[in-house]
């Protein structure tokens, strides 16, 4: 999981010094890492490819001109993230395609249809009426390639808020606290909306699995 | 110990799962799941979606894109 897994890069004060001293192989190290996971976030904001490719490059043209004044108040990761998304956030409001950040997402509710648990009046009030089922494990490389597609289709229809949290924390691996600090949100917050967006990916999985064994 | 039915627990997977809960609360939803192979199942469904969350296909900066941010990178100071 997770592009920046980071075991292959030094230290934080190790790849600071080595990018102010210039160091091209360290720079080219952090561009292949990270890239990957910021064209991602990028494209949560912006609605191309191009778009998309531009604000990662304008990101680390800006963290080009800004490592000299890196203070170390946040791991590097987190500083390269933080100016990824103001980049974005002001590109895609040039694009008049303003993330509605602080508009009404459906953050509240249950995430499992309630009609699927027994009422008050059973004997078991709140338990399953059904089992939810035992998923195949996508072994054959079919089955695989379309679950991968079928989750980058249920990702790009999340809202903005529980995409951009999935992405960050589950497609990239970021730590909770990391995507707190990127995103300036609370922990409670934060994992309101990585619920609610792992329900929706769970929900689609399961009429997919649903429609496998149907099928069959 | 806090006790959770089946459709309570399953709102607090992501919480339990980040370790963010309560003490009474991890353990009451260890005694569920210990006992309750339904929601034993759900569980399995998101780590497996979580899991495949992480399998997306890699994405790649342009080699056009690169060149240019290693050049700018090299033309930030004189070697």
């Amino acid at each position: 999981m997770g592009s920046f897994a980071g075991s292959t890069l030094p230290p934080d004060d190790i790849v600071v010094s080595a990018l102010r001293a210039g160091d091209e192989a360290m720079f080219a190290a952090l561009l292949d890492t990270w890239s990957r996971g910021m064209l991602r976030v990028a494209r949560t904001y912006v609605s191309t490819d191009d778009s998309a490719e531009e604000v990662v490059q304008d990101t680390w043209l800006a963290v080009i001109g800004a490592i000299d004044g890196f203070e170390g108040r946040s791991s590097v990761k987190t500083w390269v993230y933080r100016i990824l998304v103001n980049t974005a956030k002001k590109r895609s409001v040039r694009e008049s395609r303003t993330l509605p950040w602080s508009a009404l997402e459906l953050d509240a509710g249950p995430t499992v249809d309630p009609s699927r648990f027994h009422g008050t009046d059973a004997a078991l009030p709140g338990s399953w009426k059904e089992s939810p089922a035992v998923w195949p494990t996508p072994e054959s490389q079919a089955l695989a390639a379309e679950v991968r597609g079928l989750i980058g289709e249920a990702l790009a229809g999340l809202p903005p808020r529980q995409r951009i949290v999935i992405t960050l924390r589950d497609v990239e691996g970021c730590t909770s606290e990391e995507v707190c600090e990127i995103l300036e949100i609370s922990a409670a917050n934060q994992r309101v909306l990585l619920h609610r967006a792992r329900a929706v990916v769970r929900g689609r999985l399961e009429d997919y699995f649903e429609s496998v064994k149907q099928a069959e | 110990m806090k006790r959770f039915t089946c459709g309570e627990l399953v709102e607090v997977i992501t919480a339990y799962l980040d370790d963010a809960l309560d003490q009474p609360s991890r353990a009451g939803i260890e005694v569920h799941l210990s006992c309750c192979e339904d929601c034993g199942h759900y569980v399995d469904q998101f780590r497996s979606t979580i899991r495949a969350l992480g399998d997306q296909p890699p994405e790649k900066l342009s080699h056009g894109t690169r060149e240019r941010l290693m050049s700018a990178f090299r033309s930030r100071r004189p070697a």
